[in-house]
């Protein structure tokens, strides 16, 4: 099934829930409303004619600069029995984004759902695990996000790397064992 | 006998084959440096290189360097790779099971200073000197292992100078802020 095929499969089954598609992109996708992602996806996977059996990505964007500013979850979907690929994606606002789960379907979004919670502050409604994958637990924030500023400490230690730190880091070969000079020790001795 | 033929005194090879005299701290440095077990610690790339040190082809063991699976049986940590800050903590845990004497070796830039996530790795620890006291920096990105294996002869350089016996501000283990010519940026002890 080419791009167009399955637009139009998804079109005729939820109808307004697909609010716009780009089939001509590099990849082509399709808008879903964010309420409607969980049964899009358990559509895509179940229909026979679709068979997207593997989620290959599940990843986040910001875009802090578009009217509305929003964020976006895309779906990157692969079917192993008819080797086409599709993508989805949802909108969603910048300010306390949730988007429901789509791990019923696919198992492996679990963890890519906990990875994009963890550094964009997503929330998955009905997430069984809704815990930070990559970060620390007691981490404060989304780093991912743009308008993301660095601390200056985390749990004391240095986040921004201190004037001194720069310092000491061009002094280089003052605090390391120094440039690697592998020359024999006499090898430039001039003969008297 | 290496190193020990330097030693020159009144008493020196005055004996037969089966007895020599040396000084205590001559004799355990000389021990030590020659049986430094590191731990098999790889954080990033850098322990790809450390690898191939250990290997066959660059052979640590000639110099009695070893790896070990535990940090309760090693002398040396050979930091190799990106220390992020939820790793820190981690790193600092497994610099004190070490047994002393103990030393550190920061492999690579990201373990020096940050190396490439200098300015925009929020998650990575400027240097693990921050978190333990580091004995031997070794720069390359990832270093190669005839780096490696010159930092390591670097720290058995480090090592035969300690005093062990008569001890003088910091010294064993905790040799971080030491240059190569003796001078250092902490403050000795008297």
């Amino acid at each position: 099934m080419d791009a167009r095929a399955i637009h139009e499969t998804l079109v005729a089954r939820f109808g307004e829930k697909i609010t716009s598609a780009a089939l001509e992109a590099a990849s082509p996708f399709a808008v879903v409303a964010t309420d409607a992602i969980a049964e899009v996806a358990a559509f895509c996977k179940a229909d026979p004619a679709l068979a997207f059996d593997n989620l290959m990505c599940l990843a986040a964007v910001d875009y802090p600069k578009e009217t509305p500013p929003r964020m976006e979850v895309v779906y990157h979907l692969n079917s192993y029995e008819h080797l086409h690929t599709f993508a989805l994606k949802v909108h969603v606002p910048r300010e306390s984004p949730a988007v429901p789960t789509v791990e019923k379907s696919w198992g492996v979004a679990n963890w890519h759902e906990r990875e994009a919670f963890d550094l964009f502050g997503i929330a998955f409604t009905g997430h069984s695990d809704p815990r930070r994958i990559l970060l620390p637990d007691d981490w404060e924030g989304h780093p991912l996000r743009k308008d993301w500023q660095d601390p200056e400490y985390y749990n004391g230690l240095h986040v921004k790397p201190t004037q001194q730190m720069a310092e000491r880091a061009l002094a280089g070969e003052a605090i390391g064992v120094g440039p690697f000079d592998f020359t024999p020790k006499n090898a430039h001795v001039e003969e008297p | 006998m290496g190193d020990m033929s330097e030693v020159k005194g009144l008493i020196h090879n005055r004996f037969g084959d089966g007895l020599f005299f040396t000084s205590a701290d001559q004799i355990i440095n000389w021990s030590r440096k020659n049986s430094i077990w590191f731990m098999t610690f790889g954080l990033a790339c850098c322990a790809i290189e450390m690898m191939a040190t250990g290997a066959s082809r660059y052979d640590t063991e000639r110099f009695g360097i070893m790896p070990r699976g535990t940090p309760r049986q090693t002398d040396l940590m050979i930091v190799a790779g990106t220390v992020t800050l939820k790793m820190a903590t981690r790193v600092k845990r497994l610099y004190a099971q070490m047994p002393e004497p103990k030393y550190v070796l920061s492999m690579g830039s990201c373990a020096n200073n940050g190396g490439p996530y200098w300015k925009h790795g929020y998650h990575v620890l400027k240097g693990v000197d921050e978190v333990i006291p580091v004995d031997v920096y070794v720069p390359g990105c990832p270093p190669r292992p005839e780096a490696l294996l010159y930092g390591l002869l670097k720290l058995q350089e480090k090592i035969q100078e300690d005093r062990v016996t008569r001890k003088r501000g910091y010294t064993v283990g905790s040799l971080a802020g030491a240059r190569l010519d003796g001078s250092s940026d902490r403050p000795v002890t008297k």
